[in-house]
């Protein structure tokens, strides 16, 4: 039975979860092998329904956790077809062990995270743990800070994951609940031209072509298993870049939708600015337009791409302002966050003058303020103003009791 | 449908469709490599394989070689069993859509897991992929110790064994368990087909793969595997050891059909008493002490028992 393409208005009233799963419909996934959890659930739920009312002709595998809905993926995706799936939290917490295996054996597979707290003390909430947890795993990742965002990345991930000069996994990262959960309105694109933007699935090393076995998933020890991962760091480093910059480009030829590595707003002639990830980019920039009428030279960075880290894009983007402050939403667990980490790494050892500064918020779900911003830039300024970072290099903002600040 | 293919004789069969070759380093003697070689030699159709980690694995594709002539895939210690189930989603998926690249074949999608694999931490997975009736047959490779690690219990490591977690000593008999009967868990499923083979008995095991191979839907295989680096025996002796584990009973030869009807497929002339078993391994040496007889004897009672068990389940036909 052929399956059915779906009539969509030019906008959609969509969360990001439903949009999501409506473009894993339209790239036609071939296999996707899923586990619910909160609060991905719906992606999961809203595929079920696509393919019970017969618009989806994959296979849809309803796996019993998440380490089994990867491990069927990785499966799926070496027998050579797309493959994609969706999680949250304890669940990429469970299918961690697979995600490295899935990077180290180069198959293209599509995970969306809906960014979620990790336990204890359990919370069903979005800070960007999990994000954090899997960062070093090898996979591409992308973050969306609207459901706009997570419908148009989806496609994206797909032709960048799997060019064959690439063929390497990508992540879809989306607020839960604040992206998840709130509609919005999205610009969709048709069925057929969403299909004609990420192609058919060409296989490569496939486990279906018998008459070419291939081994996947080898054991390389000392002798060879350094050059396997120094490799796919080389291409990650010096060949997806462009990949992906040329997706966006394709895609906006496409829609008029530009992405960027790094996501610049009011950042011309500003003094000031705040590198964040997630639906707080918007929350900034909200506040960076009223700023702005006040006269305050602020701006807001908002990283598009998480890895491979923009090392040069931030470096270029940072080079010249006075102060930053890097917003990291996951527990820094005795360290600095990650983004002050590599936002120091992309301007150590140049002539930046740069004031930086690491702030650990929205644990858990907790609000970020329109006001704790405002706060935050006054800080900045204050350091710009004096020539030093006049506070300690990595505060709290936001968490009850007496301020807490390290570093 | 595929047709079955026929067996004439041992030679003809050992030589045919050989597709795991000899060029591997499994310790001789190790009764995998002959599983193997006669549960893919039961069928000319293409093959699609997975392996958990484990001997069979680390011993066969080590980069940058492999003893596969056939697609293989290894991902982790607990999914071999998923990993063939993505990978049969898949070919279903590109039947559907028309994509395949040779649509006129019948592939075989069979995953490879030792006892550890199996008994311990992948059943959850297995215990997926029967529940989703994939077509697709897990075989458990059963040396009833993780051997690849140098000899740790697993919980089909049976009662008075001596490992490497649990080792006799001057107050210890060894592992205090009896095995977990994971043929019994798997019949629960209700699949349409589980066996237990013994590569001693090649003809058996070739007629349970080929029903196996013929039946639609989730397949479960229990082999039996003397290991001879952990049962302690000399390489040449892994059919003698074989032939005892089968013929005394301790590993009795039967099938269940949709987790209901049980058929006994091989009736030894004459059972061997489970001491004679017992005494041909290593690792049971120490029950043979003054203190620790009696439980031979509970190992004959229990063997007994279970034999009686299957015995009661074939004449009952439910």
């Amino acid at each position: 039975m052929a399956f059915d393409k779906m009539e969509l208005r030019d906008i959609e009233v969509w969360d990001g979860n439903h949009a999501a799963a409506q473009a894993l419909r339209q790239c036609q996934v071939d296999v996707i092998c899923a586990y619910p959890i909160t609060p991905s659930t719906p992606i999961v739920e809203g595929y079920a329904q696509f393919k019970a009312d017969n618009y989806i002709e994959g296979e849809y595998v309803l796996v019993e956790s998440e380490h089994a809905a990867m491990s069927g993926c990785i499966g799926a995706s070496a027998a050579g077809g797309r493959v994609a799936t969706a999680t949250s939290s304890q669940g990429l917490a469970l299918m961690v062990e697979t995600l490295y295996q899935a990077a180290g054996m180069r198959l293209p597979i599509i995970l969306n995270i809906v960014n979620r707290a990790l336990a204890a003390p359990l919370n069903v909430n979005g800070d960007h743990s999990d994000m954090y947890l899997c960062r070093d795993s090898g996979w591409i990742q992308f973050d969306a800070f609207s459901p706009q965002e997570a419908y148009d990345l989806n496609m994206i991930a797909f032709r960048v994951s799997e060019d064959h000069d690439v063929r390497i996994p990508s992540i879809i990262n989306q607020d839960g609940f604040l992206t998840s959960h709130t509609a919005q309105g999205v610009h969709t694109i048709t069925d057929d031209v969403v299909y004609n933007f990420v192609g058919t699935f060409k296989p490569m090393n496939d486990m279906l072509d018998f008459e070419h076995p291939v081994t996947h998933g080898v054991q390389t020890e000392e002798d060879w298993h350094f050059e396997h991962k120094a490799r796919q760091h080389n291409d990650m480093m010096t060949v997806v870049p462009d990949k992906i910059e040329n997706a966006f480009s394709d895609f906006e030829k496409l829609t008029g939708r530009k992405y960027n590595k790094v996501e610049c707003y009011d950042m011309d002639g500003a003094d000031i600015a705040i590198v964040c990830m997630g639906t707080s980019v918007e929350t900034v920039r909200e506040v960076v337009s009223e700023m702005r009428k006040d006269g305050l030279k602020v701006g807001v960075v908002g990283l598009r791409v998480v890895r491979p880290f923009p090392f040069a894009e931030i470096g270029d983007t940072l080079k010249d302002i006075k102060a930053v402050a890097a917003l990291d939403r996951s527990a820094p667990g005795g360290a600095a966050g990650m983004l002050f980490n590599e936002i120091s790494g992309s301007l150590f050892n140049t002539d930046s003058k740069m004031l930086l500064s690491g702030f650990i918020y929205g644990l858990g779900g907790r609000d970020l303020t329109k006001a704790n911003i405002r706060d935050l830039y006054k800080e900045l300024q204050a350091n710009v103003d004096a020539g030093k970072v006049l506070t300690k290099q990595q505060q709290f903002i936001g968490v009850r009791g007496p301020k807490l600040a390290y570093l | 449908m595929s047709e079955i293919k026929k067996i004439k004789n041992l030679k003809d069969f050992s030589t045919s469709a050989d597709r795991f070759e000899g060029a591997n380093v499994l310790c001789p003697g190790c009764a995998h490599s002959i599983i193997v070689r006669e549960i893919l030699n039961a069928t000319n159709d293409d093959l699609v394989l997975s392996a958990s980690t484990g001997c069979l694995e680390v011993c066969t594709a080590v980069y940058p070689y492999t003893s596969w002539d056939a697609s293989w895939i290894h991902i982790g210690f607990e999914n071999c069993s998923t990993s063939i189930a993505g990978a049969e989603s898949m070919y279903n998926a590109l039947k559907t859509k028309g994509r395949l690249k040779q649509p006129d074949r019948n592939p075989k999608f069979i995953a490879f897991g030792g006892d550890g694999a199996s008994y311990d931490i992948g059943l959850q997975w297995i215990s997926g992929c029967m529940e989703r009736n994939h077509n697709m047959m897990y075989v458990v490779l059963d040396n009833e110790v993780y051997a690849n690690t140098g000899g740790q219990r697993s919980s089909s490591t049976p009662l008075g064994g001596s490992n490497t977690t649990t080792p006799a000593g001057t107050i210890s008999y060894g592992e205090k368990q009896n095995k977990k009967d994971l043929m019994g868990i798997m019949a629960a499923h209700n699949i349409p087909y589980a066996a237990q083979v013994s590569p001693n008995k090649w003809k058996d095991l070739v007629k349970k793969v080929q029903k196996g191979f013929a039946t639609e839907g989730a397949v479960f295989i229990n082999a039996v595997s003397a290991c001879t680096t952990e049962w302690k025996f000399e390489p040449k002796d892994t059919m003698l050891l074989s032939d005892l584990s089968t013929d005394s009973l301790v590993f009795p030869l039967y099938e269940v059909i949709d987790g209901r009807e049980l058929n006994i497929t091989y009736r030894p002339k004459n059972v061997v008493p489970v001491e004679e078993y017992l005494a041909a391994q290593g690792r049971f040496k120490h029950l043979f002490r003054d203190e620790y007889k009696h439980l031979i004897k509970e190992w004959q009672t229990r063997v007994d028992e279970n034999w009686d068990y299957l015995n009661r389940r074939e004449a009952a036909r439910v």
